[in-house]
C-alpha cells in the first residue's frame, strides 16, 4: 500500500498519485543539507590546502636562496641578510617534549583522581577549576610567566641549584646561566601549565565512558585502586588518551605568546638547563610585525611552514600509533 | 505606507552621506611608539574640529607597506626612509615628535643618574668585550662608584622595533670598528650576547629582575618607572641626563634644512645638552596625493597638532619639535600635490 498523501477530497486517481510522487519535498531538503555539509568540508580542506600552498609560496624565496643551508644553520641575522631555522626547530620541539614530560602525569593524576578518588563534593570545584585554567588566554600566561612566575622560578629553583652544583664538575657546567627566571625550561613549565587542563580534560571524559561493569568486576576481583588504574581503565581508553596527548602535543608545539614572553629569545643551542632559546612561533611574533626586508618575511614564512609540517608529522605519528591492530 | 518608509529611508541616507562629507575621515597607519600622542592629538581634533583621524599601530614596517599600497592616507615609520628609497616609491615624509633611547641599570647601590657611560663602554658591553661591571672601563669613567666583581647581564629586544634601530645606529656610530662592523643597525639585528625582552615593558621588567643588569628603553618607560638610567656623554663632551631638554636640545641642534627628505639620525648630534641617543618619528605621505581632499585633511590636522600639539606631547613624555623646525616641516609641505599639480594645503 502506498502512504503517499492525496489532497483532501481529490479523487486518489493515478495522476494524481503521480504528481505527489513526482516533487517529495523531504527528498529534496535531503539532498540540498548534503550539498550543505559536502560545501563545509570541502571550505574546510581548501582553506588547509590554501595555507598550505601560501606558505610554501611566501617561503620560497628562503629556501631558494639558502638551500638545505637553512635547516642546519643557527644564525638569524637581520642585517646581513643570512637565516637559519637549526636552533629554532630544536628549541621548539625541546620546549614542546619538556612541557608534555611535565603535564602528562600530572593530568593524568588529575582526570584519575576525578574519576576515581575524589569525594563527590570536591569533584565540581577541581573540575571547574581545571576548565578555567584552559580558558585563560595565552598573553596572560605569559605576563603572569614573566613578572610573577620568573622571579619565583629565580629565587626558589635556579639559585638553588646554581649553588648547590660543586664547582668544575658537569652538573656545575649544566646549571650555568643568569638566574633571572627566563629560559626555555621556565617555558616549558609555562607550557605545560596551559597543555594541562585539556589533556586532564579529554582524558576525564575518557575515563568516564569505561562501562561500570569493567571497573566494578576489575574490584570485584579484589584489584587495588592503582592497579584497576594502571591495568584495566587506562588500557581500555589507550588509544583515546594518546589522541589526548598528541593534541596536547600541537597546542605546545604551536604555543606563541606565553613562551615569547619568558624564553630569553636567543638563537642558540641549549648548553645549560637555564639557557635561553627561541622557538619557531615567538620568533615569528617578535619580527614579523616589523620584518621590512623580502628576505626576512620569507624566512619567517619558510619557519611558520616548517611547523606547520612538524605538527602534521606529530599528528600522523599519532594515527599511526592509534592504527596499530590490537593484539588478541 | 511603503512609498512612506521608502522615502523616509532615502532621506536619511541622504542625510548621513551629507553629514559623512562635513566631517573628514583621515586614515593613518604605522609606528607603535607615537600611537599614545597621535591618538591623544585625535580625540582633542575631533572635539575641536569634527574630523576624524584613525590611526592603527601595526608597527613601522606595516606602516610602510601600507602607505606604499595606498590603502591609508598616511604612515608613520620610526626609521626614516632614505632619499633613494623615498623617490622610488614617490613619497615625502617629515618629522612629528622626538623621542629618545635611556639605557638603565639594575646594579646595587647605583641610582639614577649615578652610573656615567660612554658610546664606546656601551658598544663594547652589548658585544660582550666588556663581562664584569668592575671592568677598568667602566671604573675609569665611575670612579666613586663602588662596583661588584659581577658578570654584566645584557638585556635587548627581541622583537623588531624603531628603539633598537636607534640604538644599535647610535652603537655602531660610537663603535665603527667594532660594533659596525660586527652587528650593524637595524630593527632588529643578530645580537652577540644578552637575553631579549618583548618590547619596552619585556625589556624593563628583564632588567628589573635580573641584578646587574643593562638593557634600553624608551624615555617615557625610563620616566614612569623610576629606572636607574646611565648618564652618557655627548658629542660636545659633557655628561648628560635624559631629560626633555636634552632631547629637545638634540633635534635644535640638528641640521634639518640640508637633510634631504628630512632624513636625519638625531644621533651623537651637536648641542652642550644634546642627548646622543634620540630619534624622530616621521609621517610618511606620497607626492602625488590621488584626492587633494584626503592629503589636506591630513596636513590640516599636522599643522593643527604642531600648533597645538606641544602640552598634550609633554603630559605622555614626547618632546615636540622645536618651532624652528616646524618652519621647515611646513614649508616642505608645499610639494605635495594634489591631481591638478597644485598643493594641497593650505
Amino acid at each position: 500500500m502506498t502512504r503517499t498523501v492525496i489532497a483532501a477530497g481529490k479523487p486518489a486517481t493515478p495522476a494524481a498519485v503521480a504528481a505527489v510522487r513526482r516533487q517529495p519535498k523531504g527528498a529534496e531538503l535531503e539532498r540540498f543539507f548534503e550539498y550543505v555539509c559536502l560545501a563545509a568540508a570541502t571550505m574546510l580542506l581548501a582553506a588547509l590546502g590554501g595555507m598550505l600552498v601560501s606558505l610554501a609560496i611566501g617561503g620560497w624565496p628562503a629556501f631558494a636562496k639558502f638551500g638545505l643551508g637553512f635547516f642546519v644553520s643557527s644564525d638569524w641575522d637581520p642585517v646581513q641578510g643570512s637565516f637559519g631555522v637549526a636552533s629554532l626547530i630544536v628549541d621548539t620541539v625541546l620546549v614542546a617534549l619538556l612541557a608534555l614530560v611535565m603535564a602528562v602525569p600530572i593530568s593524568f593524576g588529575v582526570a584519575f583522581f576525578l574519576v576515581e578518588l575524589c569525594p563527590a563534593f570536591l569533584r565540581r570545584v577541581i573540575g571547574t577549576a581545571v576548565e578555567l585554567l584552559a580558558g585563560i588566554p595565552s598573553i596572560v600566561y605569559g605576563m603572569w610567566g614573566l613578572f610573577v612566575f620568573g622571579p619565583v622560578f629565580a629565587s626558589f629553583v635556579q639559585q638553588p641549584l646554581m649553588n648547590a652544583a660543586p664547582p668544575g664538575s658537569i652538573w656545575e657546567r649544566l646549571t650555568q646561566g643568569v638566574p633571572n627566571g627566563t629560559g626555555i625550561l621556565a617555558a616549558s613549565i609555562i607550557v605545560a601549565m596551559m597543555v594541562l587542563p585539556f589533556i586532564a580534560a579529554t582524558l576525564r571524559e575518557l575515563l568516564l565512558t569505561v562501562p561500570g561493569q569493567v571497573r566494578e568486576s576489575a574490584y570485584g576481583l579484589g584489584a587495588s585502586t592503582s592497579e584497576v588504574v594502571m591495568r584495566v581503565t587506562l588500557p581500555y581508553v589507550r588509544r583515546g588518551a594518546i589522541g589526548a596527548v598528541m593534541v596536547g602535543l600541537g597546542r605546545a608545539l604551536g604555543e606563541t605568546m606565553a613562551v615569547t614572553f619568558i624564553i630569553g629569545n636567543a638563537h642558540t643551542f641549549p648548553n645549560s638547563i637555564f639557557d635561553d632559546g627561541a622557538t619557531i612561533a615567538s620568533n615569528i611574533a617578535n619580527e614579523f610585525a616589523e620584518a621590512t626586508s623580502p628576505i626576512q618575511t620569507a624566512a619567517l614564512l619558510a619557519s611558520g611552514l616548517i611547523l606547520f609540517l612538524i605538527t602534521f608529522a606529530v599528528l600522523a605519528l599519532a594515527r599511526m600509533m592509534l592504527a596499530e591492530p590490537r593484539s588478541p | 505606507m511603503l512609498k512612506t518608509l521608502a522615502a523616509g529611508i532615502a532621506t536619511l541616507a541622504v542625510a548621513a552621506v551629507g553629514a559623512a562629507a562635513v566631517a573628514a575621515n583621515i586614515s593613518g597607519a604605522g609606528a607603535t611608539f607615537p600611537a599614545p600622542i597621535y591618538q591623544k592629538w585625535a580625540e582633542a581634533y575631533r572635539v575641536a574640529t569634527g574630523n576624524q583621524l584613525n590611526y592603527q599601530a601595526i608597527g613601522s614596517g606595516g606602516g610602510i607597506k601600507q602607505i606604499e599600497s595606498g590603502t591609508v592616507d598616511f604612515g608613520a615609520s620610526d626609521k626614516p626612509l632614505k632619499p633613494a628609497d623615498l623617490a622610488a616609491n614617490g613619497l615625502q615624509q617629515f618629522p612629528t615628535v622626538v623621542g629618545g633611547v635611556v639605557p638603565v641599570v639594575n646594579l646595587a647601590g647605583v641610582g639614577p643618574g649615578q652610573m656615567k657611560l660612554t658610546g664606546g663602554v656601551l658598544s663594547d658591553i652589548y658585544r660582550g668585550m666588556i663581562a664584569f661591571w668592575d671592568d677598568p672601563h667602566i671604573k675609569a669613567l665611575n670612579p666613586g662608584l663602588k662596583l661588584p666583581h659581577q658578570r654584566i647581564t645584557v638585556v635587548h629586544r627581541s622583537d623588531g622595533s624603531g628603539t633598537t634601530f636607534i640604538y644599535t645606529s647610535y652603537l655602531s656610530e660610537m663603535g665603527p670598528a667594532g660594533w659596525a662592523k660586527q652587528v650593524g643597525a637595524s630593527e632588529s639585528v643578530k645580537w652577540p650576547t644578552g637575553i631579549g625582552g618583548k618590547g619596552n615593558d619585556g625589556v624593563a621588567a628583564l632588567t628589573h629582575q635580573t641584578n646587574g643588569a643593562i638593557g634600553y628603553v624608551e624615555y617615557a618607560y625610563a620616566k614612569q618607572n623610576h629606572m636607574s638610567y646611565a648618564q652618557l656623554q655627548n658629542r660636545a663632551g659633557r655628561w648628560v641626563s635624559p631629560t626633555a631638554e636634552a632631547f629637545a636640545a638634540a633635534a635644535a641642534g640638528a641640521r634639518w634644512s640640508t637633510a634631504p627628505g628630512f632624513y636625519l639620525l638625531l644621533i651623537n648630534q651637536p648641542g652642550a645638552n644634546a642627548w646622543p641617543i634620540s630619534g624622530a618619528t616621521f609621517i610618511l605621505m606620497h607626492k602625488k596625493q590621488a584626492n587633494s581632499e584626503a592629503g589636506r585633511n591630513v596636513l590640516a590636522f599636522f599643522d593643527w597638532a604642531y600648533k597645538n600639539g606641544n602640552p598634550a606631547a609633554a603630559s605622555l613624555d614626547y618632546v615636540p619639535l622645536p618651532d624652528a623646525v616646524k618652519a621647515t616641516v611646513r614649508r616642505s609641505w608645499s610639494t605635495i600635490v594634489g591631481p591638478n599639480g597644485r598643493p594641497v594645503y593650505p
